[in-house]
Parts: structure tokens; sequence; C-alpha cells
């Protein structure tokens, strides 16, 4: 059993946890997911680790409510338990590998949407840990809905944008990106993208426009996690590969989106992944 | 000859009634009808029945206690072999191996030497309270086990009965592998069967640990120099699916057997007090004629779809057991023949609507030895479908590999190994599917009994 030594709601329907999992604690990396369990008759939900501290043995995950298993894991409370916690899962962001002096010569942008900043952040602190600062843009739909901007404004520069204009630049993210490259001076040659589908798949667009080679981290549908099933296989360059063990993180400019949101759908009508229609009697 | 009596048929839920329901296909024999079929075996004087048998169970021996109604003693010699009777008893290829090999089949059929495993396997799990485990002193040597399916569970109980301190790390929830997301619970029951079998693992002092991804949260030198243990067997089986490559094999339900077990055994998909879904659509084909894909078609066809086998050989070449392919035909299964997909079709919104295939007539024998097919030009059609479902075979997890330095493996992702289990490097054993590719429960088993005395004997030098 995996408890969970803090929670907090970080916006409407998104909370975060720190789980005890000295063992993922130990090994996670940057760029790496767990998959959880709530109980015996849960499903197993991958989630991207948001920060990890091998001493206190704890794991931060961020969590947003889309459907019943994710409404089933904020439900559950400081001191609950998770019946599985595994990972790290995935391999760790490709910035890792990186010698220092090419690492420290890197001008990265980061940019994150909706609950996508969590998992930006330990890339983020990753780097300013080894020297490097990077520049971070989080979108969101509305201020009220931002995530981790304080955690993040502590390892790297933000930059804010909202849909409404209702804090920072007005627009999204794309547009956000193209100002600070065309008005503010800013020259970048590396740029990591994380969030909803449809936001990855425009903003590596725009990268691909100012020829920025773009990592985009994809959370696939998955059941097992290690390379068991397939659910997750998402093309590539024309090649099928697999989220779990091959990615998370893939060439932005060469995934095949619409495949991929198409395929992130395939259960969505399923009664089981409405909390409406859903059938079991654990929540009597 | 020593009798007449013909083999004892064994009771199965009505086809009709079962392929609408996950219970058990086959009830097994009553004591009765274990006493008699258990008096048909000759008790030869050298046992082809037992050479056949890649654990070596003492068979004569056992189904001689059966026939003299001691069930206890039976028990007893069969676990001098083997860990799991009820497991194997269940899914073993008893006809191309103790079966195929008994002297009665020669004139009539052989004895039913799989049944009556079965029989006092699970005999033992009803009275497993009352079977003693003496354990011999524990010798302060530490091995870790990577993989909870047969190959990890026969290893880590052999090295415990020969006085190791043995920890099996397994990467899912549940216990025992193939056994509980491959093998559908109409043919091995999980709680009832496998749990229980674990559990006389676990009795003999098997620790095992759940949510534990060797290759990812702790690697091989983990286990050898920060856990402190002083071998590893690795078992970790052959999880990765393949695919045929072919064009809208991503669309929308379109998934490997892995998957679709996976989802209904392991994530019990199919009950609805569980969360994880499964589309299973009207009409499911199946691509393949392995055990795998009887599994996942004939589980299709328990939740509702009309279901059909894809294969592109004869039906002379499956290479499913005999009894997989004759409950599903009895269960309502469409056996398409010589023939093979090409294409998946897509409607407008990526789902799919039919294959696209081919017919295949059979050539010159390849280098398995059996007839190679050959697609007949121009015999294109298509089979309507809302569900296609990739059972091709399987190859082992590169994780492992990956992430081992010095573990040699060959060009199909196998950890190269000897006949005892050692690899390339020392300290590390490996066995099973993991080793061999795709193979069956009971070569795991033998393989990983092998390792287990290979590394009692590099142990026991050290």
């Amino acid at each position: 059993m995996f408890e969970i030594v803090s929670k907090r709601v970080l916006a409407p329907r998104i909370t975060e946890m720190k789980v005890h999992a000295p063992r993922v604690a130990s090994s996670a990396k940057p760029g790496q997911f767990v998959i959880v369990r709530t109980d015996e008759q849960g499903e197993r939900i991958p989630l991207t680790i948001c920060d990890y501290d091998p001493e206190a043995g704890t794991v931060t995950i961020v969590t947003q409510e889309v459907g019943f298993s994710s409404h089933k894991i904020n439900s559950l409370e400081l001191g609950d338990s998770f019946v599985d916690f595994a990972g790290p899962l995935g391999r760790p962001s490709d910035l890792l590998d990186l010698p220092e002096d090419e690492l420290k010569a890197k001008k990265i942008l980061f940019v994150a949407g909706g609950v996508g900043t969590a998992p930006v952040y330990p890339q983020v602190k990753w780097l300013k840990e080894h020297g490097v600062d990077a520049d971070v843009v989080i979108g969101a739909k509305t201020k009220d809905l931002f995530t981790y901007v304080d955690e993040m404004k502590e390892v790297g520069n933000v930059y804010l944008c909202t849909d409404d204009g209702s804090e920072g630049f007005h627009g999204m993210v794309t547009g956000l990106m193209k100002d600070l490259i065309d008005n503010q001076g800013k020259k970048y040659d590396h740029c990591v993208i994380i969030g909803p589908m449809i936001m990855m798949k425009f903003a590596a667009m725009t990268t691909k426009e100012y020829g920025i080679p773009t990592m985009v981290s994809l959370n696939a549908l998955m059941v097992d996690g290690t390379g068991m099933c397939g659910a997750c296989r998402v093309s590539v360059d024309g090649e099928t590969r697999f989220t779990c063990v091959d990615g998370p993180e893939f060439d932005g400019h060469k995934v095949d989106f619409d495949e991929a949101m198409r395929r992130q759908n395939m259960y969505r009508d399923n009664k089981k992944s409405n909390p409406e229609t859903h059938k079991c009697k654990c929540n009597g | 000859m020593a009798n007449r009596i013909p083999r004892v048929k064994v009771r199965e839920q009505d086809p009709k009634v079962r392929a609408a329901n996950f219970e058990e296909v086959c009830y097994g024999y009553n004591d009765e009808e274990a006493a008699l079929e258990a008096s048909r075996c000759l008790d030869c004087k050298v046992p082809r029945c037992v050479g056949q048998c890649p654990v070596h169970v003492n068979i004569p021996g056992f189904i001689k206690k059966v026939a003299e109604g001691d069930l206890r003693g039976a028990a007893e010699v069969i676990s001098v072999d083997s860990t799991l009777p009820s497991v194997c008893g269940r899914v073993c290829p008893q006809e191309s191996q103790c079966e195929g090999a008994c002297v009665l089949g020669i004139k009539s059929e052989p004895v039913a030497i799989g049944k009556l495993e079965r029989y006092v396997g699970d005999w033992k799990i009803a009275h497993s309270d009352e079977v003693n485990v003496e354990l011999p002193a524990r010798n302060g040597k530490r091995v870790a086990v990577v993989g909870s399916g047969p190959a990890g569970l026969a290893c880590a109980s052999d090295l415990a009965k020969a006085g190791y301190e043995v920890k099996i790390f397994e990467a899912l929830h549940k216990v025992g592998g193939v056994l509980v997301y491959g093998i559908p619970e109409f043919r091995l029951p999980k709680e009832g069967i496998v749990a229980k079998e674990v559990d006389e693992v676990r009795k003999l002092g098997v620790e095992i640990e759940t949510d534990v991804v060797v290759g990812r949260t702790m690697t091989v030198d983990d286990l050898l120099d920060r856990e402190g243990f002083d071998a590893v067997f690795v078992g970790s089986g052959a999880g990765l699916p393949r695919f045929m490559g072919i064009e809208g094999e991503n669309l929308n339900g379109v998934c490997s057997a892995n998957e679709f077990l996976t989802r209904a055994n392991l994530m019990h998909a199919y009950d609805d007090e569980y969360d994880t879904p499964i589309y299973t659509g009207r009409r499911v084909v199946v691509v393949g004629g392995g055990n795998v894909a009887m599994d996942a078609v004939r589980t299709a066809k328990r939740l509702g779809a009309d279901a059909v086998i894809v294969y592109r050989r004869s039906e002379a070449e499956l290479p499913a057991r005999v009894e997989e392919v004759h409950h599903a035909k009895e269960e309502g299964i469409e056996f398409r023949m010589l023939t093979n997909p090409v294409r998946v079709i897509g409607d407008e919104k990526g789902w799919v609507k039919a294959l696209e295939c081919v017919e295949m007539e059979l050539g010159e024998p390849d280098e398995s030895g059996r007839r190679s097919p050959v697609a007949k030009e121009g015999s294109n059609f298509e089979i309507e479908c809302d569900v296609v479902i990739m059972a091709l075979g399987t190859s082992p997890n590169p994780l492992i590999k990956s992430t081992t330095d010095g573990l040699e493996t060959n060009r199909r992702g196998c950890i190269v190994a000897d006949e005892e289990g050692h690899t390339s490097r020392e300290g590390v054993f490996a066995g099973g599917d993991a080793v061999t590719g795709a193979a069956t429960v009971i070569l795991a088993m033998g393989a990983g009994r092998k390792a287990a005395k290979a590394i009692d004997e590099y142990l026991s030098a050290k």
C-alpha cells in the first residue's frame, strides 16, 4: 500500500498528492511516469511524475478529473493509500543524456498547457540544479486554472498567457511563443511541450515553423504500462511506437497527432468511463 | 492387456451455456471417475510419459496412489517435481507430452494424465491445511527472482526447498504472470486455482513483492549490489505483442490479444464491478491460430460478439491445443482457415469496419517443417467486423536487456542462456519465455527448475 502523505487542491478538479513510494522515489527521473490503482476494482492509470524526493521516499502526482477513475483518485484523502503505485516507467527526458557543456549551451523553452504544467516542473527543476535557466510558457483558459506557477517561478523564467486575457499575455501558448521569439528577441534551440494533445499539436507546428527541435510528452491510453499490451501505440515518423516503453516523449514534429487524439478517445463513450453511467457499487 | 476400460470422459459445462459466461469449462473428475481412470494406468516399467514431461513428474507413481484412494500420497509424489499441478493439469499440452507418449494411446486412448493431475492438485488446494510443509534450515544465501510467472514460481519453489531465502519481484499488481493476465478465467480460475497455488509457494517461505518493474524500479545490478542478493533468476516472460505491420492497424478497434486478454483477465473488464473498460463490438476477428488466439476469440464470444478466427495455414497446422480448438468450435466460433489479412479498413471516424484478406494455399515446407502459406493472387475479399485482435505471438520485453550491461540477447530479443539457465553474466540466470520466446507454462516451469539447480550449484561452490 502506498500512503498519501499530503494532498492539496490546485484548481477546480485538479489535485496534487505526495505519495509514499520509496522505491519509485529513489529511481525516478524527469519525464517518467507511474501507474496507479486506487482499489482492487480500479483501473491502472498512468500519471506523469511531477516531483520526487528520494530521502523522504515520496513521489508527487497531479491529477485532473476527466472521468470515473481520475475522480476516484482525487476522492482519496490524506492518510488513504493507493493499492498500487508502480514505476518509474517510460524513458527519462532526452535532456538528461546530454553532456554537461552541451546542456549548458542550450536555450530551452518549455511550453505547458493546463494540467501539463506539473509534469514540466521536474524537468525545469532538474535543469536549474544543473545550472541551466529555462524559459517556461504556461497557458490556461483563465487565471483561476493556473497550477504550479509559484513552484515554477522558483526554478525557471515563467511567461503566462490566458485565453481570456485575465492574466499575462492575452491568447494561446502559440501566440505567446511567437511573441517571445518575434518581439522579445528570444532564441531557442530546444523545446519541450506538455499539455492537452490538441495544444501539443499546434505548439509543435509553431516550433516547426521556427525550426526548433521539439519533444512532446504523450498521455496515451495504457493498461499495463510496461510494453505488454500496445494500447498506447502511436505513429512517429510513420512507425508504430509504444508510448509506455519507447516514450512518453517523442519528436513533436513527427508524431501523428490526429491518430493519437482519435486513439485517446477510444473508450470515451464506454459506459464505465463516465461517472454518470458507471455501474459499480463502490460509491454506494 | 490389463484393462479394457475406456477413458473416462470428463464432464463439461454445456457449450451453449458456457459461451455466455466466464465459469470454468471443464468440471474435472469426481472421486469415482478419478479412481476409475487411474485404474487404467498400466504402471509401465519404463514409463514413457515421465520422459515426455518437462519437469519429469512421477506420473505412474501418483496415479497409483489415486487408484488406491491415497490422495495425500498422490499430492506428495507430484510436489517433488511440480508446484503447480492444478495449473498444469489444466493448461499443459498433454496430447503432445505425457499423454502423447502413453502406451495405451497406441491401441485405444491414453490415460487422462492431465485430468488426474488436476484432480490431485485441486484436492491439495482443498486440503492445504492438512499438508505439512517441512522446510530445511536456511543457508543464509539470498536469490532474487524476476517475474512471478510459471518459470519464476518453479525456480523460487525449488530454491526455497533447498534452503535459500527467495524473493520474487513482480511488475504487475497480481502474482502469476501469464497465468493471471493471459489465460482466461474459463480455462484457469484465478482466485480458486492460481492464487491458491501461489499461496503454496509462499508457504515454502518465498516472499513476493508486486509493483516492482525490474529494469525501471530497480535494475538487475541493483538487486545484486544494492539489495544484496547472491544471484538473480530472470523469468520475465515474453510480453511484447507483435503486430502485422499492415495498413490500418492503428485504427480504433484494433488491439493485441495481450491487450484484450489483459483487460479481461487481469483487470476483470468483463465484470461491471471493475472499472477497466473493454471494447468488443458486434463482430470480432482474431488473427492467429495459437492458444492465445483461442483464448481471445472465446473471450470475445463470451462478451457477446460474433467471433471469428482467421488463420493463414490450414486447420492441421493450428498450433493451439486440440482441446482448445474443439471447445472453441463447440462454442460456435467461426474458423476461416487459409486466410491472411492484408489491410484493416476503417470508417470515416477512424473505427474498424472490415478486414481485407487474401486466400492462401500451402506451398513447400518452411524451416519450421510446416508447409508455408502462399497468397492466391487476386483473391482479396473483405470480412465485415468492428474489432480486430492480433494474436501473432509475443517477444521478450526489452526492459531488462536494455538496462543490464553484459547480458547477451539474440536477434529475436531473447536472453541467451544455456540448458541450465546460465547467461553471459555471472550470477544472473534466466529461463522460460524470456529465453525461448513464447512457449508453454510447463516448459517455463522446467526451465525454472533447471535454473534453480544451476543456481544451487553456483552458490554452493562460491
